[in-house]
């Protein structure tokens, strides 16, 4: 293959570690741009409040409104990384405080915006993409009657996320952290006339509310440790501080972190979540919020830089949750849950690579924005597809329908090169040295680079199965629906709904083109030069050069000779031969996989039910107990009423010598007390 | 024959005046005006003339307050008058409420009649009044009163001598007596209110002057400083401590008796549900502030000279008035049914709470007087704004007053038919066909206010919240200072049986709130039901089914509840809630400003 032998020449242009710069601390001047940053999150935020507040009178204008606002955002984010690309690398990092907001004791907490690379990287990745998909949704929830509550929520969301990367403290991020849990909530539920729907909003906000104590915890800890909060002093004192408190810390970051991006163990909801209308999976659940937990873990890089324990817990639930993902997605047969399940496992990438310390951030978080191209496009790809099949998302009755959707599925079939690796697709350019990173021994410890080296590059291999199992089964092989001619030579399925696949409108288009464009040159753009890791630098700091345990070359090759074999191995299975309408038995695991590896009914064994016992009985307590001593005091004091009140009887004499007989006690208790201290 | 040379007129700093001398002066010009202004001008020149009055009492008020401040205070009139920073900031708190409640007083609602009497010399129910309604006949002279009462409360808190404050007590509560006595509607209720209210009122009186007696019998003076003075010196006659004590012991009785507190307080519920609406929302909070100011003044002044052993029995009576007014007032309110003796019972908690500050009056830290003076202004907004809303929720009758018996039966079909609008407001020639009547008191009535009127419901809930002392509310802020600067002097338990009684208050004002928000309004399941033909004896006026004070609406209310309406504010009462609403959340969210002018405030001058 001529790739192979491009491909060492394509590696030396990238080496493995560059950014000699150390961490650049904040700075508290704040440059002129800058200064519209607040700009930033009270667009959307005047956006949903709008929407949300002049109810059915902004039904008409509201779906392009929330459009505005959110392309507002863009503006001005565009505004202030340029302003900030003219500034010298060691003044990029700025603390914007805004006003005082909880100045207790000896906690004193700003609101304020911390503007720094990291942060506008994401702060871009959410208004481009967020604007895209709100485009989008448009056409996709044109015929909605809630549009504009759809709109509403989904300019919340992106006000939240805005305030959660542009936070100054851990307190303000928390802020930000819970108001995305909310948006969410309320999006995946959107329909929740389905119960369906509503029961998985409220698995998916329960669940992340598990990850949000780890938050919590972390807050605690931190105040009860540095005595502050925002990220400028706890970054200053943390390398002082010892290692017990920087690991529980980091340990409460990262179950976080897990809630939040649907990691191992917390990663049940995702799946359920695709409740919610595709572009919320699109933006929500793909691009931008469940990688909240990558950022968190890279924005907390100075803390888990002092735990070598917890960042060996990020790796291994980054390595988990990427095999996981990848099994999970092998056997789903709904189109948005293979995604979802993919997501879950390109997510676990990103972990694994923060986890491994200054070399992996920064390709951390160059694989969450290419990602985050790429997987919202075919998100936005599967949700054309949907609108084209009457909203079916069953892939086994899918097929051909490259014939009939062609922007689809060539947006689609770019975001699958993407995401399998292949160069010069973006995804090569970020998975590809999560892989090398991984590859590298840490400590000296060479079984550490061969385990999770080797889990990357096999995650890397069933990737490519199950997106081209996704991709073949929807585009390729035969028709598997009813198309209504009743042919014995047309499509497989006569029953079912006859369906008429068509392209979807422009504006469901366009955005995928646009971010197909990024699934195809974003990587490349970035990786040539170091430019994006350059540009990380005085956040993710300097990495030492460090050699993997094989040599880069060879690691490339054997990446994309497996992602090669699982192509093939689904284009043998799944457009070349007949798929089955009804999914056939499977073997055990594969039953295992359907059943997201029965994570649910641990979950449901372990947490729920005895979850249940014990609030049952304290209901049961609180009734009788708590209650009935209440409900008790409560006839007393009725009681005790009822008697006093004879007392106001409405006569005036009664009165008068209520008085007198007061004042006589009154007196006689003064005197009384003379004599008792008199003697 | 005195020869002339020997006068020696005294010397008035009138200066220190000017906030008294506008308003008796205002009240004396109001007299004139209602001998000499035509009808037609009466009412308006009177309202302007009290506002103007109460306005420009507290501009001079906050002009002399540096001044003042600066001086540590300054006797006047030879000493009768003491305007020292707390005087004044007690007559601040008087006049701010005063000049809310005379907003209320002043508005006519949508149904164009204020609260009182067309013509109060009328028999309940004769011939006469019924005439005087019908010529549109209104008593305008209330305004005159309200003036001389807080004339009578400004000068009450900044005496100097037990004299000078008997007559001050007797010069505000005259007029309440008589403005107690006026109202529109149920007129005998409110005439035996009054009655009540004279005859309480004077045994307090004799009881306080008794006391005067006594306190003279020990110092040879009714001058504060002086009997102060020879408190300190040990003076006064040999083996007559206890003299001082009882006679100290009946002043405060008939102190604590216009604060309403247990066991002097059975007036109270009477009288709050007697006396028209905004006269009681102006003397539950002005009659409140201005008595608790004269307390605390003989307490300071007198008490705090004391001998220690005599102090400590005058504290452990403030101790059994404490508590016995705190249980009284929420065990006997939990039970109310009636909104008025609800909010009358809440004051005499309140009262409890108040005298709960007052026990630290021994130590000089000032804690005490702050908590105090920030409890009434606090306590007073609250109030004010309560009353306020009461007098906007009002019963309708469904038909015309006097109605033939022919033309009964059409009316009744016309009103089934329109009587769902109701919520708009109808004016007294009401378009859904009902009139207007008294105030809405029973609380099955308030069921469902907050479906057709969240606005007043939603402040009526937040005046109710501030004083059950929910957090974020002026309310808390008081309750929390007032325990504290217990707390602070060692009296716990008072401060424990103070949040007690106060969860227990949290009851029946969560109750009315439910009530308002979370019960469904009885009217469309009443709408239905046949007219009861007692209503036409209620439309006619007066309430000839009143025996005694606990006598409540009896079961035709079920039937009322369901013709219950919100008139629409001319303007004043949307004014005055409006302020005691921000008022009451301002000093919730952010109290330390007014809690150090409090702090500030807490010196008096002997």
């Amino acid at each position: 293959m001529p790739t192979v032998t491009l491909l060492p020449a394509l590696a030396h242009l990238v080496p493995a570690s560059l950014p000699t710069q150390e961490i650049v601390p904040a700075s508290t001047v704040v440059p002129g741009p800058f200064l519209l940053a607040p700009l930033l999150i009270l667009l959307p935020l005047l956006g949903a409040a709008i929407l949300l507040l002049a109810g059915r009178r902004s039904d008409r204008w509201g779906a392009w409104y929330g459009v505005l606002m959110s392309g507002g955002a863009f503006v001005v984010a565009l505004v202030v990384f340029f302003s900030m690309l003219g500034l010298p690398a060691d003044e990029r990092v700025v603390d914007h405080r805004l006003f005082d907001w909880i100045a207790a004791g000896g906690l004193d907490v700003g609101v304020g915006l911390r503007i720094d690379p990291l942060s506008m990287t994401f702060v871009l990745l959410v208004t481009f993409v967020g604007t895209l998909i709100h485009v989008y949704a448009v056409a996709y929830m044109e015929h909605d009657t809630d549009k504009r509550r759809f709109f509403a929520y989904l300019n919340l969301f992106v006000a939240a996320m805005l305030v959660l990367v542009l936070a100054d403290s851990y307190l303000v991020l928390f802020v930000g952290w819970e108001g995305v849990g909310l948006a969410s909530y309320l999006l995946i539920g959107f329909w929740n006339y389905e119960r369906a729907n509503a029961v998985a909003a409220k698995k998916a906000f329960i669940m992340n509310r598990v990850g949000d104590l780890g938050l919590i915890v972390a807050l605690m800890l931190m105040f009860a440790g540095f005595g502050a909060v925002d990220f400028a002093t706890v970054f200053a004192d943390a390398p002082e501080a010892g290692t017990a408190l920087l690991t529980a810390i980091a340990l409460a970051l990262l179950v976080a972190a897990c809630g939040k991006s649907a990691q191992f163990p917390l990663q049940a909801w995702l799946g359920d979540a695709m409740a919610g209308p595709t572009p919320v999976s699109a933006l929500i659940h793909a691009a931008t919020m469940v990688t909240a937990g990558v950022y968190l873990v890279v924005r907390s890089a100075p803390i888990f830089d002092g735990a070598p324990t917890a960042q060996l817990v990020v790796v291994l639930v980054g390595a988990v949750t990427l095999l996981f993902g990848a099994i999970v997605g092998c056997a789903k047969d709904d189109i948005k849950k293979v995604l979802a399940a993919s997501t879950m496992s390109q997510i676990g990438y990103m972990m694994l690579a923060a986890g491994l310390g200054p070399i992996g951030y920064a390709f951390a978080i160059f694989h969450l924005v290419t990602h985050g191209f790429f997987k919202a496009g075919m998100f936005l790809g599967a949700g054309s597809v949907m609108h084209g099949m009457d909203d079916g998302v069953d892939m086994r009755r899918f097929g051909a329908l490259s014939r009939y959707m062609k922007v689809t599925w060539i947006t689609f079939g770019l975001g699958w090169l993407a995401i399998l690796g292949i160069p010069p697709f973006s995804g090569f350019w970020s998975k590809d040295k999560i892989i090398e990173a991984a590859f590298v021994p840490i400590d000296g410890q060479e079984w550490r680079a061969w385990v999770f080296g080797g889990v990357a590059l096999l995650g890397a291999g069933i990737t490519a199965f199950y997106m081209s199992r996704l991709f073949f089964m929807t585009f390729h092989g035969h028709k598997r629906w009813n198309d209504g001619s009743g042919s014995p030579t047309g499509p497989l399925s006569t029953d079912g709904p006859v369906q008429h696949p068509h392209e979807s409108p422009v504006l469901m288009t366009a955005p995928m083109i646009v971010l197909a464009v990024g699934s195809v040159a974003l990587g490349g753009l970035l990786a040539i030069g170091n430019v994006f890791v350059d540009w990380l630098s005085p956040v993710t700091g300097h990495a030492e050069h460090a050699e993997p345990v094989l040599p880069v070359w060879s690691l490339i090759t054997l990446t994309l000779v497996l992602v090669l074999l699982g192509v093939l191995l689904a284009w043998r299975q799944f457009a070349v031969s007949r798929v089955p309408i009804v999914p056939p038995h499977g073997s055990v695991l594969t039953r295992a996989a359907r059943k997201d590896l029965y994570q649910d009914q641990v979950n449901e064994a372990v947490f729920m039910r005895p979850g249940q016992y014990l609030t049952r009985s304290l209901v049961y307590g609180d009734r009788q107990m708590v209650d009935g001593g209440w409900m008790g005091l409560a006839g007393l004091v009725g009681a005790t009423g009822e008697k006093l009140r004879g007392m106001q009887n409405g006569f005036v004499r009664s009165y008068a010598a209520t008085m007198l007989a007061g004042l006589i006690v009154i007196v006689a208790v003064v005197l009384a007390v003379t004599t008792g201290t008199g003697s | 024959m005195t020869p002339a040379a020997a006068f020696v007129a005294p010397v008035i700093e009138w200066a220190y005046l000017v906030p008294v001398l506008v308003i008796l002066g205002a009240g004396v010009v109001g007299v004139l005006v209602e001998a000499f202004v035509p009808d037609r001008a009466r009412r308006v020149v009177q309202v302007v003339l009290a506002l103007a009055a109460l306005a420009g009492a507290l501009t001079s008020i906050v002009l002399l307050w540096p001044d003042v401040l600066a001086q540590n205070g300054v006797r006047v009139l030879g000493g009768a008058l003491v305007v020292d920073p707390f005087g004044l900031a007690v007559q601040g708190i008087v006049v701010v409420l005063a000049l809310l409640a005379t907003l209320v007083i002043a508005d006519r609602t949508s149904t164009k009649q204020d609260a009182f009497a067309p013509t109060a010399a009328a028999v309940p129910g004769s011939a006469y009044e019924d005439l005087a309604r019908r010529r549109g006949l209104e008593q305008t002279e209330v305004f005159p009163l309200v003036l001389f009462a807080v004339g009578g409360m400004m000068i009450f808190p900044a005496t100097g001598d037990l004299l000078t404050m008997f007559v001050a007590l007797e010069v505000l509560s005259l007029p309440l007596y008589v403005l107690t006595a006026l109202a529109r509607r149920r007129r005998l209720l409110s005439q035996e209110a009054s009655f009540k209210y004279f005859l309480l009122g004077a045994f307090a009186s004799a009881i306080f002057i008794f006391g005067v007696a006594l306190v003279y019998g020990f110092a040879g003076s009714v001058r504060l400083a002086d009997v102060r003075g020879a408190l300190l010196e040990g003076g006064g006659l040999d083996g007559m401590t206890g003299l001082v004590l009882l006679g100290l012991v009946m002043v405060l009785t008939g102190l604590l008796f216009k604060v309403g507190a247990a066991p002097f307080h059975s007036w109270t519920p009477d009288v709050y549900q007697g006396a028209p609406t905004p006269v009681t929302g102006f003397m539950a909070a002005c009659t409140k502030a201005a008595a608790f100011g004269a307390l605390l003044r003989v307490l300071y002044v007198v008490g705090q000279a004391l001998p220690a052993d005599l102090q400590e029995k005058l504290v452990i009576a403030l101790w059994v008035v404490a508590i016995l007014t705190m249980i009284v007032g929420t065990v006997i309110g939990v039970i109310q049914t009636d909104m008025k003796r609800l909010l009358a019972y809440s004051s005499i908690a309140h009262a409890g709470f108040l005298v709960v500050a007052l026990v630290g009056f021994g130590e000089l830290s000032g804690f005490g007087v702050r908590a105090l003076l920030f409890y009434l202004l606090a306590y007073g907004l609250a109030t004010v704004g309560a009353f306020a809303v009461v007098t906007l929720v009002r019963e309708r009758a469904p038909q015309p007053v006097v109605v033939p018996a022919e033309a009964e039966l059409a009316t009744v079909g016309a009103v089934s038919g329109a009587g769902t609008g109701g919520s708009a407001g109808p004016s007294s020639t009401s378009p859904d066909g009902g009139v207007v009547l008294g105030e809405a008191t029973h609380l099955t009535e308030w069921a469902g206010l907050g479906k057709r009127s969240p606005w007043l419901a939603g402040a009526f809930a937040l005046f109710l919240l501030s004083m059950a002392g929910i957090p974020l509310t002026a309310g808390f802020i008081a309750k929390f200072t007032a325990f504290q600067s217990a707390v602070a002097v060692g009296a716990w338990p008072l401060a424990l049986i103070g949040v007690l009684a106060s969860a227990v208050a949290v009851f029946f004002y969560v109750r009315v709130i439910v009530l308002m928000f979370f019960t469904p309004s009885p009217r469309a399941a009443a709408e239905g039901t046949s007219e009861a033909p007692s209503d036409a004896a209620e439309v006619a006026g007066p309430d000839l089914g009143t025996t005694g004070g606990t006598a409540g609406p009896g079961s035709a209310v079920a039937a009322l509840a369901s013709r219950v309406t919100v008139v629409r504010s001319e303007g004043f009462t949307t004014i005055a809630i409006t302020i005691c609403v921000i008022g009451v959340i301002l000093l919730g969210v952010l109290p330390s400003s007014v809690l150090d002018l409090a702090f500030e405030a807490a010196k008096f001058r002997p």
